[in-house]
């Protein structure tokens, strides 16, 4: 339970730099994602963290106390920090008991065991070998596992990736609940967007080895720092504006800003704030369009749609009423739009 | 470190060996000229040869009959085709000469058929009839598990693009199983060319034979040590001309998801002539020895057996069979840790040389180690210690193998979270890792003490004087025609043998 900050870590592997000047500060108790594509570094940023790898370069601080640094590297033993992996990597050759005390060293206290299983609602099973329960399970005895000596922060790699898809968004908000409960600092890594977006007070977008933007879910999400990080939040449409005055006109019409930005911008807008409806209502200033396609998703469908301008862009809308090729509508911009500079 | 030091202990008799050899210099090539040592490679290479193309030979068909047709008993088939591996050559020869010679069991049964004296095999097709029958397995065993693993459906395409089933067999099934063949057969060339007991007893001149007299008889021991060195290159030779010629194998599957369950091969009016082969190879290689050795055995059971010798030899199998596996085990745990775990151009060395004894001869091992007992490490010539450590470089590559690939499946992720749970590396290792390899370093065990039972050449060489195990008695026994007195010590060394095979089998 304690605040992590690191300084321009870096670590290669041969010609291949991993962590390429890795800076980021967390407040005790937060809940932060590392999110970023497979090879970004991220993984081994944990690993650094967690002092299975060595960097090269940079300071890693734990609750004041460096890990990590010029002349510093306290093993991973030493360090009081628990990591739950993505395969789990269980004892096979203990039961769950012996695997929840094997942090707890010689002379373990059975109260502690108990205590943490209760904790992660696994009481029950404490004698079973770790071989005979569910994925979802043994995810709870890695955590167990984690946190019954107490550590001063806690990583976890991918920890939902092995789940079943309809298991991953319960068991994500128990493990939550869990670390909250803790006031434990945390920090996940994961490739899954959803997954960042739903379970952290900090997302980290990684990139190429470093952080490219720090925020909460909302900001990166509405307010992404460049293209590359739009894109990779979710789906995106990027057109084209130009700023005069505090306003941005674009295809789409006009996004009001209260910013100096003057000259060529783009306009980043999110499927979902596309409005679509033969008429418009008399407060937005709506385009007329023509529908090109449409997928079906069961909760949602989406668009594309053929502007008078040529240019084609996607709205996301719920499942009904269905729209179809060649349907003649309006659309407009309901929600949040984002401005960016011109890369 | 330890991984280090116990490697180098491996390699340390055949760099004895070259040292000697070389130092010879001249002496040595003498003594090469005057064994005729040309003749002797050649022979020993066809003997080789002849073995291998008639193991390939049997072993392809049976492994094709048993997996891909209706065989009627494929099942029983399946167990008595492998059963010939556990038959110690030695035993095989002893059974196959005391059945077929000149004064064997036929001849007895012939001769009111007016047969008057059957010929003689012994020598090169008593030879090769032996190591045939009891290595082929050896093939039969991968290309079974080639031609489990054969996606019918490619045979499905090449039938429905107008082949024939012969055609197919040949176009399509024989180039995938040709890596499982080769492998097979490097193992069956090589174990033709370090055998001792089979050439021994058919009275076959061969380079282990040559070795072995040179040293016993006329202590010739430049000449033996130039033979060793000659016959140790020729087998390094041919694990080297192997690597090369292996190309970089993609044999598989190329769909995802399992394989569909493979379709019989009818074989209608042919299954006779299939189960008269089945049945041909399992009684000359299986019930063949086993009968002649139950025979003499009763035979000698009404006689006075020497009870208490076959006894005491047992035990001393058992005792330095067991002794061997327990220090291969313990010296391939560490081995395989540092192979695994530290991988690096040092550690990649270190198992490298701990593989050495896997290309050498026992009697070159054996030999390498007389010199390096009479004149450097003198307390420990003719001592049980120098026997075991003679099995632990012989065998040590088959514990470390089992317990590398066991090592391999434990995922190092298991080892990190110990670490992170407070415990140094050491302790980790103690309480995570060996605990995690502890099974295949018992299987290893198990594997190195059914071979080292029945290993002869080393233990006739090193054992301490008056020592006699099952392998030697059975041999002294045989080698000179008492076939009656190796019986009971051979149907003890088969019992002691099960135990172990039950374990490993016990394991899939």
């Amino acid at each position: 339970m304690s605040s992590i900050t690191c300084v321009d870590l870096r670590k290669s592997f041969g010609d291949v730099r991993a962590v390429d000047g890795f800076s980021l500060s967390l407040e005790e108790g937060t809940t932060a994602v590392l999110l970023g594509p497979s090879g970004c570094g991220r993984t081994t940023t944990l690993r650094l963290i967690a002092g299975f790898e060595r960097p090269e370069s940079g300071t890693i601080a734990v609750g004041g106390r460096t890990l990590a640094g010029p002349g510093v590297f306290v093993p991973p033993e030493k360090r009081r920090i628990g990591v739950v992996f993505q395969d789990y990597a269980l004892f096979p050759h203990y039961d769950v008991a012996g695997n929840v005390a094997y942090g707890l060293g010689r002379g373990a206290d059975g109260d502690r065991v108990r205590e943490v299983l209760d904790l992660v609602g696994l009481g029950a099973v404490a004698d079973r070998s770790v071989n005979e329960l569910s994925g979802g399970q043994q995810q709870r005895v890695a955590l167990a596992r984690a946190l019954a000596p107490a550590p001063e922060l806690i990583l976890l790699d991918e920890p939902f990736s092995n789940l079943d898809a309809s298991l991953r968004a319960k068991v994500r908000d128990e493990v939550r609940e869990i670390l909250d409960a803790q006031g434990m600092t945390s920090i996940f890594v994961t490739h899954d967007q959803e997954e960042a977006l739903s379970v952290a007070d900090v997302v980290a977008v990684v990139g190429d080895g470093r952080v490219v933007q720090v925020g909460t879910p909302e900001e990166v999400y509405s307010r992404p720092a460049n293209r590359w990080v739009a894109g990779f939040l979710g789906e995106v449409e990027i057109l084209p504006g130009i700023a005069r005055d505090g306003n941005v006109s674009c295809d789409l019409g006009t996004v009001s800003r209260h910013s100096d930005l003057v000259g060529e911008v783009d306009v980043m807008i999110r499927p979902e704030s596309l409005a679509v409806d033969t008429i418009a209502p008399t407060s937005h200033e709506a385009q007329p369009a023509i529908v090109v396609s449409r997928r079906f998703y069961g909760h949602d469908q989406m668009l594309e749609l053929r502007l008078e301008s040529g240019r084609i862009v996607r709205a996301r809308r719920l499942g009904f009423p269905a729209w179809h090729p060649g349907d003649r509508v309006r659309v407009w911009i309901d929600g949040p739009a984002d401005v960016l500079v011109r890369d | 470190m330890a991984g280090a030091a116990l490697a180098a202990a491996a390699a340390l008799p055949l760099a004895y060996l070259l040292i000697v050899t070389l130092g010879a210099g001249s002496e040595a090539l003498d003594a090469l000229w005057r064994q005729r040592t040309a003749e002797l490679v050649l022979r020993s290479l066809a003997l080789t040869l002849a073995v291998t193309a008639a193991a390939t030979a049997i072993a392809v068909p049976l492994a094709w009959l048993t997996v891909r047709t209706d065989l009627p008993g494929r099942r029983l088939w399946t167990v008595v085709a492998a059963l010939p591996l556990v038959i110690p050559s030695y035993i095989g020869a002893y059974a196959l000469l005391s059945a077929l010679g000149p004064a064997g069991l036929a001849q007895d049964v012939l001769e009111p058929l007016g047969v008057k004296r059957l010929p003689s095999i012994a020598g090169f097709p008593g030879a090769w009839l032996t190591l045939t029958l009891f290595t082929y397995p050896f093939i039969l065993l991968p290309v079974r598990a080639a031609l489990r693993h054969l996606d019918p459906q490619l045979e499905d395409a090449a039938l429905g693009m107008g082949r024939s089933r012969g055609n197919v067999f040949w176009t399509v099934i024989l180039p995938h199983l040709t890596p499982a063949i080769g492998a097979g057969a490097l193992l069956v060339a090589l174990y033709v060319l370090s055998d001792f007991g089979a050439v021994s007893i058919m009275r076959f001149e061969s380079f282990t034979t040559s070795i072995y007299t040179l040293y016993r008889a006329s202590f010739d021991r430049i000449g033996a040590a130039s033979l060793a060195t000659l016959l140790a290159a020729l087998m390094l030779v041919i694990l080297w001309l192997e690597a090369r010629m292996r190309r970089p194998e993609a044999l598989y599957r190329s769909a995802p998801g399992t394989a569909r369950a493979t379709r019989l091969v009818p074989l209608g009016r042919w299954r006779w002539p299939a189960l008269g082969f089945c049945a041909a190879v399992a009684v000359l290689a299986l019930a063949l020895p086993i009968g002649v050795l139950a025979y003499w055995s009763l035979r000698s059971v009404s006689g006075d057996v020497a009870w208490a010798e076959i006894a005491a030899a047992a035990g001393n199998s058992l005792l330095v069979s067991g002794l061997a596996a327990l220090a291969a085990a313990l010296c391939a745990v560490p081995i395989a840790v540092l192979a695994v775990r530290f991988r690096g151009p040092f550690s990649v060395a270190v198992e490298r040389l701990s593989y050495t004894g896997h290309a050498l001869p026992g009697i070159v091992v054996a030999l390498a180690l007389v010199f390096f007992g009479t004149r450097v490490a003198v307390g420990l010539y003719q001592t049980l210690a120098m026997l075991v450590f003679a099995f632990v470089v012989l065998f040590l590559p088959l514990a470390v193998g089992v317990t590398r690939a066991t090592l391999l499946q434990v995922s190092p992720r298991v080892e990190e979270a110990a670490r992170s749970l407070g415990r140094s590396p050491f302790a980790v290792l103690r309480t995570v890792t060996v605990p995690l390899i502890s099974s295949g370093a018992v299987a290893g065990a198990a594997l190195v003490f059914l071979t080292a039972v029945k290993e002869l050449p080393a233990t006739l060489i090193l054992a301490p004087i008056g020592f006699e195990t099952l392998a030697t008695e059975i041999w002294k026994a045989t080698s000179v025609g008492f076939f009656e007195r190796g019986a009971v010590p051979s149907l003890a060394l088969l019992a002691i043998s099960a135990l172990p095979l039950y374990l490993l089998t016990a394991r899939d």
